[in-house]
Order: C-alpha cells, then sequence, then structure tokens
C-alpha cells in the first residue's frame, strides 16, 4: 500500500507551522514583558509622572518614590565595572589570540569560560562574606590615601571605608563581565583575515603594532558591541551586587566608597515585601526602567556585533 | 542529436528538451537536449563547473530545496514532464534515486538507514522489511559484509562500506532510475572498482545516471558518455564513440587532457 | 637604531601588561574558586541532605532547598526542551532568511541576556499576582523562560553544523521535510542539542533573582508546586545575608554544591560536544 503523498504535505504544513507558532512566542514574551510591566506599574507611572526619574526620594511609609537612586547606582557602578572590565579584557583576549602557546590556548580560553559560567550567587557571597572584608581593611585606606588626595576626583575615594559599597559592587561586576567581554573581543579578533595581519608582520611590525594597525581597525565594531554586550550585562546584574552595594537609599555623598542601591538590588530586596499598590507599582516601573535599558544597549550591541559578521562571511559571535 | 542505429531498440526512460537552469540570474545549463535510455548507464564527464551536477539534481528536483533556483524546460520521465509546478516531488524522488560524493549514512542503525526511505513509500510487515532488507543489501553487494551486525549504527561502517549501504538504501525504494553524483570520489582505488561492478550489474534493473571526473571510470562503466563544458551539451554519444572518435575539437582536447 | 629600540620597548610594555591581565583574570577565578573549596568542603556534612533548613541558630540540613531547587529546574526544563527545540528547527531549517526568522533571531539573542530580575517581575505580573501568591510553578516558568534562549540558539547553531548533504541525501529517497528534520537532521545534531540542555540547566541552576518574587522560599518541606518553594540559591541569598554564623556556614555549603555542580555540568557539555561526531 503506497502512502498518499496529501497525507505528507499536510504533516510538512502542520509541521511548519507547529514550530513559527514556537518561534513566534518568543517575541510574545518580549510584548509581553513590556506590556505586562507597563500595566502593572501604571499606578505608579500615573502618579508620579517624569518627576519619577529626577527625584531621589524613596519613602515606602510616605507613598513617595522617585527613582534617581537606583538608577545612579546601577550607572555608577556598570561604569565602574566597564572602566576596569574593559583594559583586562582587552588584555586578556590579545593574549589569548596573540601571544599564549598554542598549547596554552585551549585551557586558559576554557578557564575563562567557566569563570562566566560561576552563578552570580556565588560572587556575591564571596563579595560579601571574603573581598569586602580585606577591601575595607587593606586596599580602600591605600586608595583613600593616594587617589583620595587627588583634587575633583579626591572627593570619589573619601569618608568611611566599610568595604561594600558602589566601588566594591563595581568591582565585583567587573569580574563577572571580563569573562564576557573577553570571550566576543577573542572571537572577533580571530576573525581577522590572516592575510592582514601577515602583510603587517611582513612590513617589520611588532605584535603590537599588528594589533593596534590592524587587528583593532578591523575589528573596532565588534569590540564595541561586546563592550556593550557586557555593559548590558552588568546593568542586569542582581546578586553580585545585591550583596555588597550596602543596600542604602541615599545619596549623601559622591563618594563611591559609600553604600548605595541599584534598580536590581533595591527590587531584591524590597519587591517581596512590598506592600501591594503604589510601593510594587513604583518596584515595578523601576524594573520596566531596567528593562528598556538594557534593552537598547543589547540591541546596540548585537547590531554591531552582526554588522561585523556580515564583512567577514557570516561567522557567529558573541 | 541523433544517435546512430544499433541492432538493440534504444527506449527513452527520461527525455530532455530545451532545459535551462538558473541559480538565480546565473545561467548554469543552456538549451539541453538528450535521451537517458532504459537499462543503460549514462555518463556526465566535462571540467568542474560545467554543469554536469547541476543536471543531475534537475532530474530529481533537488534544487527544489534552494530558494532561487529554477528550471525552464522540459524533462519527461516516461512523458511526463516532471518540471511542472504541481508534480508531487515526494512520489518522484521516489521513481529516482539519488547516491552522493560523500557517504551519508544517517545516525541510525544499518537496518533502519535502508528501512527509513522504503517506510516513505510502503507499509511492509516486519518479515516483509527484512526481506526487502536482504534484497538490497544483497544488490549492493553488502550483505555478506553486514548481515550479522544489522543492528550496528550505519557510521561504524568503513567509507567504501558505508557507500555501497548508501546504494542500498537507494536501491530498496526499487526506482526507476538512480543517480549517482561522483560516487568514487572520496573512495579508495579498490573501494572504487567494487562500486563499479556493482554499477555493471544494477543496470539490469535500473537506469543509472553517473557525473564523474574520473574518464576512465566513464569509459569503464557507461554505455553512454555525454561532454558538457560551461553549461551546454557539446557531444553525446555511445561511450566508445566518444572516446575513441570524438566530433568535436573541444571533447578530444578534454579526453586527451589538454583541457581541464 | 633608536626608532626600532623604542618600538621594540613599546612593543614589550604592551605584551607585558597583556601577560599582567591574563594573570589578573586568572588570580580572581582562582581565588574565588579556593575560598568555595575552603570554606565549603568545611562547611560539608551528612545532614545536608537530610535535615531541613533550620531557623537561626539551630543545626540542619539544606533538603528541602535542594529537592525545591531539584523539582523547579526540572519542571522548567520539561517546559522549555520541547519549546525551544521547536524554535530552534524553525530558525535553522526554515527562516534562515525569512524576515520572521531574523525578528526571531534577534528577539531571542536580547532574552539571552536580558536582566533575569526582570523575568521574574514578568512572570509575577502574570502569574503569581493573578493566583494571589507566590507558587513553585511560577519559579518552575521563571527559569523555563530564561532557559528557552540558551536553548533556541545553541539548538539553533547545532542543527546549522549538520552538512547539507545528510539532508539531501533524506529528501533524495522521497522523505518529506518533517521526516528529515525530525528523523535525520535533529539525530544528528542529539549530541549538540544535549549539550544545549545541559548549558541550560547550568544556567538556571544558579539563578536567584528571578526566583525571589516567584517561587519565593520556604523554610519547610514541601513539594506542593502552588505553595511557595524552597531553592537552594534563594536560601542562600537569605542565609548569607544573614549575621548568623550556623546560617552562615550552611551557605557556604550551598554554594559549594552549586558551584561544583554548574561547573561539572559545563564541563560534561564541553566533553560531549566535543565527541560529537559532526564535529
Amino acid at each position: 500500500m503506497k502512502n498518499s503523498p496529501s497525507k505528507s504535505k499536510l504533516g510538512d504544513l502542520l509541521f511548519f507551522n507547529l514550530t513559527r507558532a514556537v518561534a513566534m512566542l518568543t517575541l510574545l514574551v518580549l510584548a509581553g514583558i513590556i506590556v505586562s510591566l507597563t500595566i502593572s506599574a501604571w499606578p505608579s507611572i500615573k502618579t508620579f509622572g517624569f518627576g519619577f526619574l529626577t527625584s531621589s526620594e524613596w519613602n515606602p511609609p510616605a507613598e513617595q518614590f522617585g527613582a534617581l537612586v537606583p538608577i545612579y547606582g546601577t550607572l555608577v557602578t556598570s561604569l565602574i565595572a566597564l572602566v576596569i572590565a574593559l583594559p583586562i579584557s582587552f588584555g586578556i583576549a590579545l593574549f589569548l589570540t596573540e601571544l599564549s602557546p598554542t598549547w596554552l590556548r585551549r585551557p586558559l580560553g576554557i578557564a575563562i569560560e567557566l569563570l562566566a559560567g560561576i552563578p552570580s550567587i556565588v560572587y556575591g557571597i564571596w563579595g560579601l562574606l571574603v573581598f569586602a572584608p580585606v577591601f575595607g581593611e587593606h586596599v580602600q585606606p591605600k586608595i583613600a590615601e593616594t587617589l583620595g588626595e587627588v583634587p575633583v576626583i579626591g572627593e570619589l575615594f573619601s569618608g568611611p571605608t566599610f568595604g561594600i559599597g558602589l566601588l566594591a559592587a563595581g568591582i565585583i561586576l567587573a569580574i563577572m563581565i571580563i569573562p564576557f567581554i573577553t570571550s566576543v573581543m577573542r572571537d572577533v579578533f580571530e576573525l581577522t583575515p590572516a592575510m592582514l595581519k601577515e602583510s603587517c608582520y611582513g612590513l617589520g611590525g611588532t605584535t603590537w603594532e599588528v594589533v593596534r594597525n590592524v587587528v583593532l581597525p578591523y575589528t573596532r565594531v565588534g569590540v564595541i558591541g561586546g563592550v556593550m554586550l557586557g555593559l548590558g550585562r552588568a546593568l542586569g546584574e542582581t546578586m553580585a551586587v545585591t550583596f555588597v552595594i550596602g543596600n542604602a537609599s541615599l545619596l549623601e555623598s559622591p563618594s563611591l566608597f559609600m553604600p548605595g542601591n541599584s534598580i536590581t538590588s533595591l527590587l531584591a530586596n524590597e519587591f517581596a515585601e512590598a506592600s501591594p499598590g503604589l510601593y510594587t507599582a513604583a518596584l515595578i516601573e523601576l524594573g520596566l526602567i531596567l528593562f528598556v535599558i538594557t534593552f537598547i544597549v543589547l540591541s546596540l550591541s548585537k547590531l554591531l556585533l552582526h554588522s561585523l559578521e556580515k564583512n567577514s562571511g557570516g561567522k557567529h559571535v558573541g | 542529436m541523433p544517435i546512430e542505429s544499433s541492432a538493440q531498440a534504444l527506449v527513452p526512460q527520461i527525455s530532455i528538451r530545451n532545459l535551462n537552469f538558473y541559480y538565480g540570474k546565473a545561467q548554469a545549463l543552456k538549451g539541453i537536449n538528450l535521451d537517458i535510455y532504459k537499462g543503460k548507464v549514462t555518463a556526465f564527464i566535462g571540467p568542474s563547473g560545467c554543469g554536469k551536477s547541476t543536471l543531475l539534481r534537475t532530474i530529481n528536483r533537488m534544487y527544489d530545496l534552494y530558494p532561487g533556483q529554477h528550471a525552464e524546460g522540459e524533462l519527461l520521465i516516461d512523458g511526463e514532464n516532471i518540471l511542472h509546478g504541481n508534480v508531487d516531488t515526494i512520489a518522484l524522488r521516489a521513481r529516482v534515486g539519488m547516491v552522493f560524493q560523500k557517504p551519508t549514512p544517517f545516525p541510525m542503525s544499518i537496518y533502519e538507514n535502508i528501512a527509513f526511505g522504503v517506510r516513505m513509500h510502503e507499509k511492509l510487515n516486519r518479515s516483509a522489511m527484512d526481506d526487502r532488507i536482504e534484497w538490497a543489501l544483497t544488490k549492493a553487494a553488502l550483505w555478506n559484509e553486514v548481515k550479522d551486525k544489522l543492528k550496528q549504527p550505519g557510521t561504524s561502517l568503513s567509507g567504501g562500506q558505508q557507500q555501497r549501504l548508501c546504494i542500498a538504501r537507494g536501491v530498496a525504494v526499487k526506482p526507476q532510475v538512480l543517480l549517482l553524483d561522483e560516487p568514487t570520489s572520496a573512495l579508495d582505488p579498490i573501494s572504487t572498482g567494487r562500486i563499479e561492478e556493482l554499477i555493471h550489474e544494477l543496470k539490469s534493473e535500473f537506469t543509472i545516471a553517473i557525473v564523474t571526473h574520473n574518464m576512465q571510470q566513464a569509459a569503464r562503466v557507461s554505455d553512454f558518455t555525454a561532454y558538457m563544458y560551461l553549461g551546454e551539451l557539446v557531444e553525446f554519444g555511445k561511450t566508445d564513440d566518444i572516446f575513441v572518435k570524438p566530433k568535436d575539437k573541444r571533447t578530444e582536447d578534454y579526453i586527451t587532457g589538454r583541457m581541464g | 637604531m633608536k626608532l626600532s629600540t623604542k618600538r621594540k620597548a613599546v612593543n614589550f610594555f604592551a605584551l607585558s601588561m597583556s601577560l599582567a591581565a591574563m594573570a589578573f583574570g586568572l588570580f580572581w577565578l582562582f581565588w574565588i574558586l579556593w575560598m568555595v573549596l575552603d570554606l565549603g568542603v568545611g562547611a560539608l556534612k551528612p545532614t545536608l541532605f537530610t535535615e531541613m533548613t533550620p531557623p537561626p541558630g539551630e543545626a540542619g540540613g539544606l533538603k528541602n532547598a535542594i529537592a525545591g531547587s531539584l523539582i523547579m529546574v526540572g519542571l522548567a526544563m520539561l517546559i522549555a526542551t520541547p519549546l525551544a527545540t521547536l524554535a530552534g528547527i524553525y530558525l535553522a531549517e526554515y527562516g534562515q532568511r525569512s524576515w520572521l526568522g531574523k525578528v526571531t533571531r534577534f528577539v531571542n539573542d536580547i532574552l539571552l541576556s536580558a536582566p533575569s530580575i526582570v523575568i521574574g517581575l514578568f512572570v509575577y505580573a502574570i502569574y503569581v499576582a493573578k493566583a494571589g501568591k507566590f507558587s513553585g510553578m511560577s519559579g518552575a516558568l521563571a527559569l523555563a523562560l530564561l532557559a528557552i534562549p540558551v536553548m533556541v540558539r545553541t539548538t539553533e547553531n547545532m542543527l546549522a553544523l549538520v552538512p547539507n548533504s545528510l539532508r539531501e541525501a533524506a529528501f533524495a529517497l522521497g522523505a518529506p521535510k518533517w521526516r528529515v528534520i525530525l528523523m535525520v537532521t535533529l539525530r544528528s545534531a542529539k549530541s549538540g542539542i544535549v549539550t544545549g540542555i545541559l548549558l541550560s540547566v547550568a544556567r538556571i541552576s544558579g539563578e536567584t533573582a528571578p526566583l525571589l518574587f516567584t517561587a519565593l522560599s520556604n523554610q519547610f518541606w514541601s513539594t506542593n508546586l502552588s505553595e511557595p518553594m524552597a531553592s537552594l540559591p534563594a536560601t542562600i541569598f537569605k542565609f548569607a545575608m544573614s549575621p548568623f554564623a550556623d546560617w552562615q556556614q550552611l551557605a557556604w555549603a550551598g554554594v559549594f554544591i552549586i558551584t561544583l555542580g554548574v561547573l561539572i555540568l559545563n564541563i560534561i557539555a564541553r566533553v560531549m560536544f566535543r565527541s560529537s561526531p559532526q564535529r
């Protein structure tokens, strides 16, 4: 008995539509996140309007909510993380692609990727119970004695040395995002055509000159994409920050030694215990703001990486 | 191109008329006219990029898988133009089997590799399926080597055995035509020899079209040979004639090794 | 002569900095792993797996937290695996060039790196707020939403590695596309897809933030999916932030278990992928 052709056509049609429907689910989740968070945050959006972004008052009993302190905390910690992680990641990627002996490349690459696989809560508990005490006792006083004495930026490195605070959170974040930025950088560096590099070496260029004059210009877009990816991660990271940022909704001094709050740490600490109504809505609005910021940063990152991939024959990076 | 008549009546199984083929806008086949005869082996030779593989992939509509590729003209199999949009490609491919350059065993057992194709088109009970698999493996001269390990994965066989498994898989569906796309290019000389013997035996039951870059192979296994160059059919005729007294200068250059 | 000396010096300096950066990166990795090992192994004892999480000042274990994590991660993977596999099939086999395929791939990549805490808020808004209470089910749902993008990405990549000749061979036998995909392509990519599952499990089993607003936590034994459920990460969070030495010690034990599990999963995934025949 021959199988009928219409049966297999029907199977094809069903299967195609099934997979397509599931793929569309991804888009639905994205839309769902934006719509449901907007609806849930509506009471707060309606009450505080644009002032939500500029007010630094966070006073649950008085039902007064402003997002400035956590937004500031999120941006400052992410910025610190980026300032530290960028040169380090670049150095590691350079080492992995140009310097390391071949036999060492794979194990070192794996070690860096394992660092990316460690759950953020591990960084958090390590940061709070191991790093912060050492940092507060030995490192912060030295920073205060040196950088703290420099005019203008000295303000940033003054005050009591608790260990925990914005600076510590930024450092932990840096350690967390180094693997992400490194692996993107390594991947894009490897996209540089060998012929281009060899031409530069052929002119008598040193390794550093090849990297500066050939590899970096060629992969610039991808490097920026990788940095944006790391920034996206840093902005949205919760546990590593919550443990060490100090959880204070204050904005009294510009010092990075002071405890603070990020959007994520505020949510992690207060959401489950928040009373329904305006308090919960304000917290959800914070989440919405975070999502919009990271969405923009990550989109830029993807677009940049994508344009590099297109120029180099469609190898997928990031 | 007319073929000199011979004692034995030749019945065309496939008739190609004014066939043009396009990859997007680039034309890869230009006005091909050709008959492939029933029960004969027809070889397609020519330098890389001459369109010989493209022609083979037109016969089972393999190009359907890729958007942007299309064919014009007529390609008649037993009188039916299979280039028509409403032709059932699944049924077509049951009639026209194909073996590829590199062995392509599926990630399943030897038995399942062969049963896979048969199940697409027929419902057989267990013992009928067993018989069919033994029949196909015997046809592909592989039965004696694998009859005790039918449950082992197809990938565990050697390269030459894998290619014979793929031939058995194609044969098991009982097609009328078998397309061989450089079937020995990835094999060692001994395996190649076995596949060539196999082609000789299979032609009593199947019409065979083979693409090869190896001219000695074409001379050894085929009854008819088509020489193609830059998407055109330069010369087509009995293999003996083509190799001994080619009519076209370009064919002669290629065969004598001055080109390609 | 002088110019080349200067160039060499610059080169030497740059490369030394690169080496220093590498050492710096490894220094943190080893410091963190060493502390996890040192403090974690010290806190390991058999009662971890047989006793419940204790009130402050008492001895106890992590039994309910470990069980809760296993339940929620398992359930999340049951939800995520079929969905992600189908979406990955769409991207690799149907929608490579289509508009929908491109947009889906882009959005999936964004969701892959999106803050996990926002996923927790999303599930809170659509599930917990409607149900009126925190539940293990909502925790599993949040974890599934985090696992799906990881798996979609790996499934698509692995399917793309399957040589086209294998697909063509199956089509040449007259197989319809859906059977080619399910019987041949998907099977060829099997080890790669299992790799994706392992990596997803590794990713979600350490996730804390999305559980805080969904499964919450539970000090007692509960396998009821419509009640709050304990999990290892949420318990670690609570215990580590507390001032009690007993709790902190349990937190280190939990961290050790999670880190070990995640590292082992990552290593198995790597080994599996490397042994896959399609590589």
